[in-house]
């Protein structure tokens, strides 16, 4: 008899301690001469419960979580069955229960290099009929789904296709961005650690609709993990799915910067230049890596693009609501009491998910402000916790959703020093081609100093250096800093001595 | 010249055929040899007919690359906001004075560099690390000392 457990061996997994736990499991079944097959998955998701193990009994995956290496003998000798972490059938656990997953429904649930397993669970079926489909149809199916960009701008992916398709020009290019360089944001990050061939057939279809020949995976070097399962993964589909097609996909990881996400300045690192942003026109559609008409998308984008082939544009689209089409995954982090990742359709309030679904913090201590859409969103205040969370409500809410990663704070956050961090940030990973951007976050940390010290007069420039940066920034990088200072002295102006002193 | 210029040379002559061979030439010379010495930017640049200033441009143009030697260990710290909710910036305190390093030194004694992260894609286990490329989550002072400096 062959005992078989499911074990992440997503970073999150890793970083909780899942490896010394796969080794007590090993250990432990050896010890009993047990026959032990330990499939390594990606994450479910629910990373308060990491290292969560699962058996499958009774046609049912059952969880155990979170594991320690003490835990293993108590598990070998209930024959996993009654546990201080058992949790029952993991798909009931209302955390995973409450969400759509069409983007990661198999992360979690199988061996993210098991080809067979893919496919036994849809994988492939996209490409399949995308071989039978003409790129012009291929390209109506993503339109007609709504499908927008997941790395932040929301562009639709159907149009930028269809650019490409159309542009003159051999050699056309495919580039994965998987910079995934928002802070609270990790959502890239485990779909390629949990399911990387559903990013690898998204590249296939595309490169089969605007006739690609070459792909890259721009994956940025604060991954390792995710590096080692993406090369494993890519001699995997390299041998048996791309084998003949004319199609290669290459990994090329970054070097520690963070404006190389945005889609220009990684082309230019592509291409072993400094990172730094491109004027645009010309559009990378039409002249991107080396000058070749190029696809650019977020992993997300594209691994979203199987299922669309697979199940049919309308069934995508179904999904949501508006502009906002097919399912979004949020990340939960931070000083959060059950955080991961959340992939539903929008509608969703931020109160609902912060408070609701993610059980408000760690620390027990009230929720004071959650920032969304990474280090260029803005703080919300819990007053502003009826947003809905779709791209247009936290616009309108003077936010954005960005790659939809959340950050919870307690009422211990200090807003002055977060939006102080704003400028410091900006002033780190600054690209340099902009003064407003470059200078601007430098004269935002002495000013920001200024007020919290308590100079009423640091205020309006302030007001004025924000929006000098809005208005003269080649890209979000120093465009989009306001946001997250603006919002933090708008909505907590008790953090800022001398805001206070100004407004009364 | 020198068995670095010598390797650097051989590594960039090995990936002169790539379409934008730079990167992964300095990864690769970075993950051999620890570092990228200055002395064999020219050799870089003639193997992949580019100019010294070039070469030096991108190296020095991306926080990953080193042209000093690193640690024994290398300790990568998130600064980013998660962890600060998670008391990240208190913990970054702790770490340089416990360390006695700034971000991007190294000690003395060759036993530890820190680096800083901004965001390691473990927002939910707060704050995190990479201990020689190997994740850390819900981390504390005084594991990642014990850790990397016992
Ligand atoms: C400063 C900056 C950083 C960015 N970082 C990322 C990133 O890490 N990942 C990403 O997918 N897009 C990032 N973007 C957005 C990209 O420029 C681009 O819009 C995206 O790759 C397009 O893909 P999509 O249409 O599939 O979203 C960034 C943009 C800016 C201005
Ligand atoms: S805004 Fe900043 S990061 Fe963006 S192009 Fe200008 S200088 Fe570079
Ligand atoms: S913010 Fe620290 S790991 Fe993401």
């Amino acid at each position: 008899m062959t005992l078989t457990l499911f074990l992440p061996r997503d970073s999150a997994a890793l970083a909780l301690g899942a490896e010394a736990v796969a080794d007590a499991l090993r250990a432990e079944a050896t010890r009993r001469g047990i026959d032990l097959r330990l499939v390594r998955t990606g994450s479910r998701g629910m990373v308060w419960l990491e290292p969560l193990l699962e058996v499958e009994r009774h046609g049912a995956r059952l969880g155990f979580g979170p594991i320690a290496t003490g835990d293993v003998p108590a598990l070998f000798d209930s024959d996993f069955g009654p546990h201080p972490a058992a949790l029952g059938p993991v798909a009931d656990i209302p955390f995973l229960a409450r969400q759509t997953r069409l983007t990661f429904a198999r992360c979690g649930v199988i061996d993210p290099l098991d080809l067979d397993a893919y496919r036994a669970h849809g994988g492939l079926a996209g490409l399949a009929r995308a071989q039978d489909m003409t790129p012009e149809q291929i390209i109506a199916a993503l339109t007609d789904s709504g499908l927008r960009g997941r790395g932040g701008a929301g562009f639709p992916a159907g149009i930028k296709w269809r650019t490409v398709m159309q542009a003159d020009g051999p050699r056309k290019v495919i580039v994965a961005n998987a910079d995934e360089g928002d802070s609270g944001s990790f959502a890239d990050r485990m779909l390629m650690e949990g399911d990387p061939f559903a990013l690898l057939e998204g590249m296939a279809i595309a490169a089969r609709a605007v006739g690609a020949e070459t792909g890259y995976i721009y994956l940025r070097s604060e991954y390792p993990v995710c590096a080692d399962i993406l090369r494993a993964a890519l001699e995997v589909f390299h041998t048996k799915v791309l084998a003949g097609s004319g199609f290669t996909i290459e990994l090329r990881i970054g070097a520690g910067s963070y404006v190389c996400g945005e889609e220009t300045a990684l082309l230019n690192s592509l291409e072993g230049k400094r990172g730094t942003v491109r004027a645009k026109p010309p559009l990378p559609a039409i002249a991107g890596f080396l000058g070749r008409p190029t696809v650019i998308n977020n992993v997300l984008t594209l691994a979203a693009v199987p299922h669309i082939l697979a199940d049919g544009a309308d069934g995508y689209a179904a999904h949501g609501t508006g502009r906002s089409r097919g399912t979004v995954a949020f990340q939960i982090g931070g000083n959060v009491r059950h955080g991961g990742l959340f992939e539903t359709g929008p509608g969703l309030t931020l109160g609902d998910l912060v408070n609701g679904i993610c059980g408000g913090t760690a620390s027990g201590r009230p929720v004071k402000a959650v920032q969304v859409g990474g280090p260029l969103g803005a703080y919300f205040p819990p007053a502003l916790f009826d947003t809905p969370l779709t791209y247009e409500d936290c616009d309108a809410a003077g936010g954005l959703l960005g790659h939809a990663g959340l950050t919870v704070f307690d009422d211990s956050a200090d807003m002055g020093q977060l939006a102080r961090f704003a400028f410091e940030f900006c002033a780190v990973e600054s690209c340099g081609t902009c003064t407003p951007c470059r200078i601007g976050a430098v004269r935002g940390m002495e000013t920001l100093d200024r007020l919290i010290a308590g100079d009423p007069q640091a205020a309006p420039l302030l007001a004025d250096l924000c929006e000098v940066m809005r208005a003269g920034s080649l890209c979000a990088m120093g465009g989009f800093t306001p946001y997250p200072v603006e919002s933090a002295l708008r909505h907590f102006p008790d953090d800022f001595a001398g805001q206070r002193e100004a407004a009364e | 010249m020198t068995d670095p210029a010598i390797r650097a040379r051989q590594i960039a002559e090995a990936h002169a055929g790539m379409d934008g061979p730079l990167l992964p030439v300095l990864h690769a010379i970075q993950s051999e040899l620890g570092h990228i010495p200055p002395d064999v930017f020219p050799e870089i640049a003639a193997a992949l007919d580019l100019s010294t200033a070039e070469v030096h441009g991108v190296v020095s143009y991306y926080p990953d690359f080193r042209t000093t030697p690193p640690g024994r260990r290398i300790l990568r710290v998130c600064r980013a906001e998660a962890c600060q909710a998670m008391g990240g910036a208190a913990l970054a305190d702790a770490l340089r004075a416990g360390l006695g390093l700034d971000w991007h030194e190294t000690r003395a004694d060759g036993a530890v560099t820190l680096e800083p992260a901004y965001c390691l894609g473990l927002c939910a286990c707060a704050p995190a690390a990479l201990v020689d490329g190997a994740p850390r989550g819900r981390v504390t002072a005084d594991t990642l000392l014990a850790e990397v400096a016992p």
